[in-house]
Parts: C-alpha cells; structure tokens; sequence
C-alpha cells in the first residue's frame, strides 16, 4: 500500500506531460490566440488612452481641478431653503415617470398580442411589430426628449412623451414574450366548455399574463425615475433641469444637495417598488421568472433591457 | 378536533356543510372585490396627482404630435430615384466629421468599458461578503459602489465637463464612473455565489489573499464577468452617444448641435448612424456572447 503513495518524481511528471499535453498547458494555436486577443485589447486600450489625452497634461491637471475644485466645492450640500421647490420638482419627476410608464404600457398592450408568435399567427405582421419596437427601444431617452422639446416645447410633457415612446419599445418587448411563454391548456378549456374567443382571453389568457406584466411595469416605473431625473438636461422637465442650472452656474453646493435628493428618492422608489412586486406576485415567484429581475444578461428580463 | 370535521363525518350536517362553504366564498370574493376597488382607486388617484403634478396638457400634446411627426419627416431629405446617388452624398454631406465622432464614440465606450471593468472588477472582491478581508472594507467599497452606479452617467458627464472642460475625455471618465459603480455589484453578486472549496484549498495549502482570490475565485467567476462585460459595451456605446449632450465628446455633440440648431437632414442622418451602429453592436454582442460561454449557461 505504501509503494502506491511514493512521492512524484521529474519522471513521473515528465510521463503524464508526454501523455496528456493539454492538461499541462494550451495548443500553440490556443496559445496565439489567446494572446492576439489579449495583446490587440492592451493595443486598443494604450491606443485610446493616447488619443483621448490621457497621457497629456490634460489628464493631471483635469483631475487635480476635480479634486481641488468640483469635489472640495460639492461639499458641504447647501440651500435648503430651497428644499420645498426641490421636492416640489422631485414630485414633478416621479410624475413623469408615472405617466410616461403607463402611456408607453396602454400603448404596448394591445400591439404586444400582435407581436407575439402564438396570438399572431400572420408572420410579417409579428415581425414587423417587433421590428418597430427594437426601433423604439434603440433611442435613448434623452434623444427622444430632444426630439419632443423641438416640436411640443420645453416641459415635463417632452419628457413624459419621450419615456412613453421608449417604453412602448420595451413594454412590446416583454408583453410579448409573456404572452409567447403562457399555457395553451387553460385557454382550450374555456373553448372546450363552450366559451367563445373574448371568455377565453378574459379567463384563459389574462389571469396568467398579468402579474407577470404587472410586476414588469412595476420593474420599468422604478427604472424611469432614474431616466426622468436626468431628461430635464435637455430641458424635458423634472429634477435634472434644476441640477444641469445649477452645475452649469458654478453652485456645486446646492447641485450636491440636489444629487443626495435624487439618490435618495431612487432608493425610496427601489425599495417601494421590491416590496409591491413581491405582494402582487407572491404566487408567481416561483416560476423563476422574477430572479431575472436583477440585472442580468438573460434574455428575457425587464433587467437585461437596461441597467 | 375540530367542528369542521365533525359535520364532514355526519352525513345529516352536509347541508350545513354547504351553507358555510357558500359564506366562506361569499367572504373570499368580497375581499377579492374591495382589494380590486382599493388598487384601481389608488391608481387612478396616482393617475389625477400626477397629471396635476406634471401640468399634463392634453391639448398641447394634440398641437404638438403633428409638429413631431412633421419633424421626423423633415429629418429625411427628399430622395428622388434619378438623382439617388447625389442626395444620398448631399444628405450625408458631412460623412467623414460623422465617422470620426462615431469612431470616438466607440473607442470611448471601448475604453471606459474596459477602465471600469477593470477597477470595479478589482473593487468586487473587497465588496464580496464572503472574500473581503474585514468587514469595514466590504461596507465602504459597497457604498463607494453604490455611489458611482447611482449617479447617472451623463451628471458624471456634467461635474467632469466643469473640471476637464470640453472633449471625449469628461464623457470616458463619466462612463467609467458609472460603469466600475456596476460592475462592482454585478461582480461582487457572482463572487458571493461561488463555492467556497477551491479557495479553501488555496488558503490550507499556504496561499496568501491574492492568490487565494487568482487560483480559487478568478476560475470560477470568470465567465460571468466576460458575459456582464460584452452586455456592460452594449449599454456603454447607448451611453457614450448621448454624454455628448452636455459636451462630452462623441457622436451626441453633433446630433445635439443639429437639432438645436434645427439642421433637420443633419439630425435625420446622424440618427440614421447612431441607430444601425446601437443595432449592429447589439447583434454582435449577442452572437458573441453566446459564442464564448455558450447559449445554456446564460442565466434562465
């Protein structure tokens, strides 16, 4: 028994490189390619930081200004006796993203059934809704918001507009693949005991569809006060407009002040909103289905749309 | 024991039985209806507050819809089919600016990708519950974390415009903000759900934190972070051509100077690049993604 524990020898080891090559170390081809990958990447990144001028004075004396100047500045957060206006335009914000949430939602409802491959049997019809909604989607926020405050002017109304066009994207986008993802049976029931086509949407379809949209309307609410407090930048209404004034006013305090109430009411919303999905779709949660709330890459989450 | 089973064992008691299964639902179905009206009562208050609030204007949102619709239509320049060639070269008159603010659009999202990957990757460990060396570090690097994700992107944009003035630089800096902030998270979640044995085995055969972290953990996460990385480029190019808004470099400062300055063709054919480039890299992402860690283990 004890001859079988001997210790390794060189030989040994040179025996079981001899025979198994790749457990000791990668093909040469592997190995190529593995550094054309790696060394084109350093390449890029030495290349970028060059002409951006990240290795000019720039760089130093940009970052010695932030230090010296934007952060000593920020702090300590002041004017609050301007608190009631700034909560004032918080609530403006939360609005908005209420408002452009449920239009982009009313919107999407019924063109998500066109855009699923289960309810819209007529291929290019299917197709072409989905082609329209990536469309939608691909804009960002602030693009659209430039866009309405062109054509219906400055306000909270070229925001809302904007987060409802971007989200009849995505709300096309998930309905649709909730819908795909749902149980025939329940609806062939209802037809099978004799209801008609309008009783089996009602009974068969919705029950099981709902929640899931719900809890994602929920998801893309709590995502669009992030993108609302920012769309007053290019004068789309909301918090972002007071914040883009008074940074570009030089009063680093009083953006401070700003930046520490948007951080906050995200957080407030975020835990709101955690808590309301949960009770709405307590029965739903073990499909699986809501794990994918956190950002991540799989495909069909409200998460892997956005950050 | 209970009554219930009483009456159930007592075929005279059924219809007792029967009556109280009928107020049973009776209770079961007012409660459905009251939580029902309470939802649709709070929501359509939610809906009358924040109309109010947000001055929403039915009326100005009918005078404005056809002004948006002519906007968009005025953003493509008549094209007829003689002259194809030549409008399509008068429309994008101004390719080659374009191309070089798209190139510095990727390369910015390229870069400050690939800085925050980096730094937040490196913040990860420290802000893993089960990898951080003291408790202290994992709560500060979380907040410090918390911090650079909650701040939009294009207000990094904003106070690094003050400090670098004008140009790509601000926009990389204000991008890998927002990005180390991420990814932190993001890593620091797959580094909590990684088994703790190859790392146990670093630590008992004498391998120090760094190495513990390099030959027990990097394994094991790796390909979660590559995944997060390719979708982290896909959402940065979204980020870097809109940063140039506030004057952070990039293809936005062009579509933002032509549609202040009401140069429709100009903003219609800049959108044109930004929308085929955000597709383009969306497939690519996608194909590529799958290619390196294959389809299954994407989550799901």
């Amino acid at each position: 028994m004890n001859d079988q524990l001997r210790p390794m020898t060189e030989a040994d080891i040179a025996d079981e490189r001899a025979r198994f090559p790749q457990a000791f170390s990668r093909s040469p081809k592997e190995l190529a390619l593995l550094w054309a990958v790696w060394g084109g990447g350093t390449a890029l990144t030495a290349y970028c930081l060059y002409r951006f001028g990240f290795f000019s004075g720039g760089f130093t004396g940009g970052m010695m200004k932030f230090a010296s100047v934007v952060v000593v500045q920020l702090f300590p957060p002041k004017g609050f006796e301007q608190l009631p206006t700034f909560l004032m335009v918080i609530g403006e914000t939360l609005a908005m993203a209420f408002l452009g949430t449920i239009l982009g939602a009313a919107m999407a409802f019924p063109l998500s059934f066109l855009a699923s491959k289960n309810m819209m049997p007529f291929r290019p019809i299917q197709f072409g809704a989905r082609r329209f909604a990536d469309l939608l989607r691909s804009f960002d926020y602030l693009i659209w918001a430039l866009i309405f405050v062109r054509a219906i002017g400055l306000g909270p109304l070229a925001g809302i507009m904007a987060i409802a066009i971007v989200e009849t994207g995505t709300f096309i986008k998930l309905y649709s693949e909730i819908i795909e993802n749902l149980d025939r049976k329940q609806m062939e029931g209802i037809r099978a005991s004799g209801g008609n086509w309008l009783q089996a949407a009602r009974f068969g379809v919705l029950p099981q569809v709902l929640p899931m949209m719900l809890s994602n309307t929920l998801y893309m609410f709590e995502h669009n006060t992030r993108s609302a407090s920012i769309l007053g930048i290019v004068g789309a209404g909301g918090i972002g407009f007071l914040l883009s004034d008074r940074l570009r006013a030089y009063e680093l305090e009083e953006a401070c002040l700003i930046i520490i109430l948007v951080i906050l009411t995200v957080y407030a919303i975020d835990y709101l909103s955690t808590i309301l999905r949960q009770r709405f779709i307590r029965g739903q949660a073990e499909t699986g289905k809501l794990a994918t709330h956190k950002p991540s890459p799989p495909a069909a989450s409200a998460g892997s749309l956005r950050n | 024991m209970s009554i219930g089973q009483n009456t159930l064992a007592a075929p005279a008691g059924s219809a007792d039985a029967l009556s109280r299964f009928e107020a049973q639902y009776a209770i079961h179905r007012r409660n459905i209806a009251i939580s029902t009206t309470l939802f649709w009562t709070a929501f359509a208050a939610c809906l009358v507050v924040s109309g109010i609030t947000a001055k929403f204007d039915v009326l100005t949102l009918i005078h404005g819809l056809p002004r948006t619709t002519e906007f968009i239509v005025k953003m493509i320049p008549p094209i007829k089919l003689e002259t194809f060639v030549d409008d399509i070269a008068e429309w994008y008159w101004g390719i080659g600016k374009w191309m070089n603010s798209l190139l510095n659009t990727l390369l910015m999202a390229y870069l400050a990708t690939v800085l925050g990957t980096i730094i937040g990757g490196g913040l990860s460990f420290l802000a893993a519950r089960n990898l951080a060396p003291s408790y202290a570090v994992f709560w500060i690097t979380r907040r410090v974390l918390e911090i650079a994700r909650t701040v939009p992107d294009i207000v990094w944009a904003l106070l690094f415009v003050l400090a670098f003035g004008i140009g790509p630089m601000p926009g990389v800096l204000a991008i890998t903000m927002h990005t180390l902030g991420a990814q932190g998270k993001l890593f620091a979640e797959v580094n909590e759900n990684i088994s703790p044995l190859p790392s146990d085995g670093v630590r008992s055969a004498g391998g120090n934190w760094l190495q513990e972290i390099r030959f027990g953990v990097l394994p094991q996460v790796l390909p979660n972070f590559m995944s997060y990385t390719f979708w982290r480029i896909e959402l940065n190019v979204r980020s870097a051509t809109i940063v140039g808004f506030v004057g952070a470099g990039g293809i936005g400062h062009d579509l933002f100077t032509s549609i202040q300055l009401l140069y429709f063709a100009d903003a219609g054919a800049i959108l044109l690049i930004v929308i085929s480039t955000i597709m383009a890299i969306d497939m690519l992402s996608e194909k590529y993604r799958h290619r390196l860690i294959g389809k299954d283990t994407l989550g799901r």
